[in-house]
C-alpha cells in the first residue's frame, strides 16, 4: 500500500493525511494560519527555541515522565506485562501542557499578547492559563456551558490562573461548540491573538503542530521501554477523543511495523445507542472545525452530539491524522464505553494506587476485553494521558455511595 | 448573459449599487421565507443569498446562529432550499439566488449531486465561506460544469497577492468582509475600509460587494460609496427576531437601505 512509505512524511503542504485534513476556514483566518504555519516551520528547526522548550519541559513539566511496570495490573491478568507512561504526573495533571508550553512559546515569539483556548474536561484550558501566567500572556478560555457545570473544579483553577473562562451556551453546550466560539474570537482578534488549540485538530498546521508537540510522549517511550526490555513494544494503547495524546504516543512508532498500535475511542452508554462519542467507529468522513475527518453527523450533514461521561472525549471528530492511520489500518480504533471507564478508574486506583482521569480509564477498561487475547511474552504500554482528580466527583456520582455497592 | 451578470451590467449602465440581502432558509419558517425573498424582489434587492443552515456555522454571530439553531429545529433540509428556488422561479421571481452554507452539509450530500440540484432549482451562484479557493477543486470544478458562479471572500487580513488570486477566481461578485470578525450588525463603518476596496478594485473586472456588519442607512450609503453594492444579513434576521418572527419589520428596513444605497427603491 502506499499509504505506509508515507507514515513519517505527512502531512502535504496543504495540510493533508491523505484525503483528511486541509484548511476549511473563513477567508479572514487564512493570513494567521499561513503565518503560523511558517513560523512553525522556523522554530522547530532552530536550536534555541528547541533548548528552551526543552528546559521548559523538564524543570517546569517535570519531563521526562516515568515509564512504570504495573506489576499489580500485569497479575491480575496474567498475560502481556503492562507498562504505562505516566503523562498524569506532568505538571497539572495532564499531556496537555506539553503542548500549551511550546505553543505559548511560540505566541511568545509570534508577538502575541493574548491567547484563546477551547477547553472541554478543563485539562487543556488549565494548561493553557498555566503557559500563560509563566509567558505573561492574556488568557481566555471558552467552555461547553455543561461542562464548566461538569468540571467546577478546573474552572476555579482556571480562575485563580488569572484566565478569564467564557461559558459558551450554544449548540451542544460542550467542546465542540466552545471551539467554535474560540474560533470566532480568534477571527475577530486574529492580530493579537494565537489560538491554542489542545488537540491534534482544527485547520493546517495545528494537527501537525500539536502531534510533533506532544511526540515528546513517544520519543521517550520509546528510549525508555526499549532500555527495559530491549527491544520495542507489541502493543501501544491509548484513548482517542480528538487524539493529541494517542497521537503524540504512537507517531514516533508509526514507521515501525511491529509496534501494533490500538486506540480507544470514548463509546458513551454504547455505539448502538445515540449516546457516544465514536467518530471513527461510528462516524462518516465531514468537515467541522477547519478539517475534513471522521465526525458524527446525521444524513444531512448536521453535526450530531457526541456523548461520554469523559468531558473530555466527548468530541463528535477526531484529528485528522487519525482517520488516516484508521483508513491505512496503520491503527486500529476499539471503544471503550461509560462502564469500562469506570472498571479502569476502580481497577487501577485499587490494584496499583494510581487514580486515572477518565479520559485513558477507556484505555484501561479497553484491556478487560483486550488482555486475554495477548501472550505473556508481549509487551504492552498504555499511555496513561492524565490523573483523576479533576473527575472523583463525576465518579462519585456515578457510583453512588460506594461501601453500599460493595467496592472491594 | 445569467441573472447575475445581468445584475452587474445593468447597475454598471445605469451608474447604480448593488443591493444584497441574506436570510436563513427556514427562519422563521419556510413560508416566510418565500414572502421575505418575494418582498426583496419588489422592494429592489438585486441579489438573494439564502443561508442554508448548518449545526455548526463557525463564521456567523450569534443572531445568524440564532436563526440556523431555529431554523435546524424546525427541520430545514437540503430539499427544502431547493424546493424554495423553484417556488420563487415559478413565481417569475428572477432575483439572483446565491446558495449560501457551510461545507459539510454539501460534502455530505454529496457534491456534485448538491451542484446539479442547486442548479436544476433556479439558484446561480455558490458561497462557501469555509472553502477557500484552494480547497477542493473537485467543487470548482464541478460548480463551473453546471454554470453555478462561486462567489469567494477577500478579507482585511488578506494579502495583495492572495487578493489578486481571490478577486480572479470569484464570479459574479467579490465579497468583501468589512470588519475582521464574524458576521453581526455592528455601529461604526472601519476607516482602513477605503484602502482596501480601493486596492481590490484596481484589480477586479467584477463588482465588489462589502458585507458583514452593515447594519444602518447612513452606514449602507457610505460603504456603498467606496465599493459597488452592499450585503446586509444580520441586520434582517434581527429585526425578525424581535419582531417575534414577523417579517414586516424586515421589509420595512430592507425598503429604507435600498433607497440609501440605490437612491430608488424597486416599486416597478
Amino acid at each position: 500500500m502506499k499509504l505506509k512509505k508515507s507514515f513519517k512524511t505527512q502531512p502535504d503542504s496543504k495540510g493533508y493525511f491523505g484525503d483528511y485534513g486541509g484548511r476549511y476556514v473563513p477567508e479572514t483566518l487564512i493570513k494567521a494560519l499561513d503565518e503560523l504555519t511558517l513560523a512553525y516551520e522556523t522554530i522547530r528547526r532552530d536550536p534555541g527555541f528547541k533548548k528552551e522548550l526543552q528546559s521548559y519541559l523538564r524543570d517546569y513539566a517535570g519531563r521526562p515522565t516515568a515509564l512504570y511496570e504495573a506489576r499489580n495490573l500485569t497479575s491480575l491478568f496474567n498475560r502481556a506485562r503492562i507498562f504505562l507512561k505516566r503523562e498524569d504526573l506532568c505538571h497539572t495533571g495532564a499531556h496537555k501542557i506539553n503542548s500549551t508550553l511550546a505553543q505559548g512559546l511560540l505566541a511568545r515569539r509570534l508577538g502575541k499578547k493574548r491567547m484563546v483556548a477551547e477547553t472541554g474536561a478543563g485539562q487543556h484550558g488549565v494548561a493553557t492559563a498555566t503557559a500563560a501566567r509563566v509567558f505573561g500572556l492574556q488568557c481566555v478560555v471558552y467552555m461547553g456551558a455543561l461542562d464548566v457545570e461538569r468540571q467546577a473544579l478546573n474552572v476555579y483553577k482556571m480562575k485563580l490562573l488569572g484566565a478569564e473562562v467564557v461559558p459558551v451556551h450554544s449548540g451542544s453546550k460542550t467542546l465542540k461548540d466552545a471551539t467554535n466560539e474560540a474560533i470566532r474570537d480568534w477571527v475577530t482578534n486574529v492580530e493579537t491573538t494565537h489560538y491554542l488549540i489542545g488537540s491534534v485538530v482544527g485547520p493546517h498546521p495545528y494537527p501537525k503542530m500539536v502531534r510533533d508537540f506532544q511526540s515528546v510522549i513517544g520519543r521517550e517511550t520509546r528510549s525508555q521501554i526499549q532500555a527495559r526490555i530491549g527491544r520495542l513494544p507489541d502493543y501501544l494503547i491509548a484513548c482517542v477523543g480528538g487524539g493529541s495524546n494517542a497521537m503524540g504516543f504512537f507517531h514516533p512508532f508509526a514507521a515501525d511495523r511491529s509496534v501494533k498500535m490500538i486506540g480507544v475511542e470514548a463509546s458513551g452508554e454504547g455505539v448502538n445507542t445515540r449516546h457516544h462519542a465514536a467518530s471513527m467507529t461510528k462516524g462518516t468522513p465531514g468537515i467541522l472545525h477547519g478539517m475534513k475527518s471522521y465526525l458524527l453527523q446525521n444524513a444531512d450533514g448536521q453535526v450530531q452530539l457526541a456523548h461520554s461521561i469523559s468531558a473530555g472525549l466527548d468530541y463528535p471528530s477526531v484529528g485528522p491524522e487519525h482517520s488516516y492511520f484508521k483508513d491505512a489500518g496503520r491503527v486500529v480504533y476499539h471503544t471503550a464505553d461509560d462502564k469500562d471507564a469506570l472498571w479502569g478508574f476502580q481497577t487501577l486506583t485499587q490494584v496499583e494506587g494510581i487514580m486515572p482521569a477518565l479520559e485513558p480509564a477507556h484505555a484501561l477498561g479497553f484491556l478487560k476485553h483486550f488482555m486475554p487475547k495477548t501472550r505473556k511474552t508481549e509487551n504492552v504500554v498504555l499511555c496513561l494521558s492524565g490523573r483523576g482528580d479533576k473527575d472523583i466527583h463525576t465518579v462519585q456520582t456515578v457510583l453512588g455511595d460506594a461501601k453500599k455497592e460493595g467496592c472491594r | 448573459m445569467n441573472r447575475l451578470q445581468k445584475v452587474s451590467a445593468d447597475a454598471a449602465s445605469a451608474g447604480r449599487k448593488i443591493f444584497c440581502a441574506f436570510t436563513t432558509v427556514g427562519y422563521p419558517d419556510l413560508v416566510k421565507t418565500e414572502k421575505l425573498v418575494l418582498g426583496f424582489a419588489r422592494d429592489g434587492v438585486d441579489i438573494v443569498e439564502l443561508g442554508f443552515p448548518f449545526s455548526d456555522p463557525l463564521a456567523d454571530e450569534p443572531t445568524i446562529q440564532y436563526s440556523s439553531e431555529q431554523a435546524l429545529a424546525g427541520g430545514v433540509r437540503l430539499k427544502d432550499a431547493f424546493d424554495l428556488a423553484r417556488k420563487l422561479r415559478k413565481k417569475r421571481c428572477e432575483v439572483p439566488l446565491v446558495f449560501f452554507t457551510y461545507f459539510n452539509p454539501i460534502f455530505r450530500y454529496g457534491t456534485k449531486k448538491f451542484l446539479s440540484q442547486a442548479r436544476s432549482s433556479g439558484f446561480d451562484a455558490v458561497l462557501v465561506p469555509d472553502l477557500p479557493p484552494e480547497q477542493e477543486g473537485d467543487f470548482r470544478r464541478e460548480a463551473k460544469a453546471q454554470g453555478l458562479a462561486q462567489i469567494f471572500l477577500i478579507a482585511p487580513t488578506t494579502s495583495p497577492a492572495r487578493m489578486r488570486m481571490i478577486a480572479r477566481e470569484s464570479e459574479g461578485f467579490i465579497y468583501y468582509v468589512s470588519l475582521r470578525g464574524v458576521t453581526g450588525a455592528r455601529q461604526a463603518v472601519p476607516s482602513d475600509i477605503r484602502r482596501h476596496l480601493a486596492e481590490i478594485k484596481k484589480t477586479a473586472d467584477k463588482p465588489v460587494l462589502v458585507g458583514f456588519g452593515v447594519s444602518k442607512p447612513d452606514q449602507a450609503r457610505e460603504l456603498s460609496r467606496w465599493s459597488d453594492g452592499v450585503i446586509v444579513g444580520s441586520a434582517i434576521i434581527d429585526r425578525i427576531r424581535k419582531a417575534d418572527g414577523r417579517i414586516e419589520p424586515a421589509s420595512e428596513f430592507i425598503r429604507e437601505m435600498v433607497l440609501a444605497v440605490k437612491g430608488e427603491t424597486g416599486g416597478r
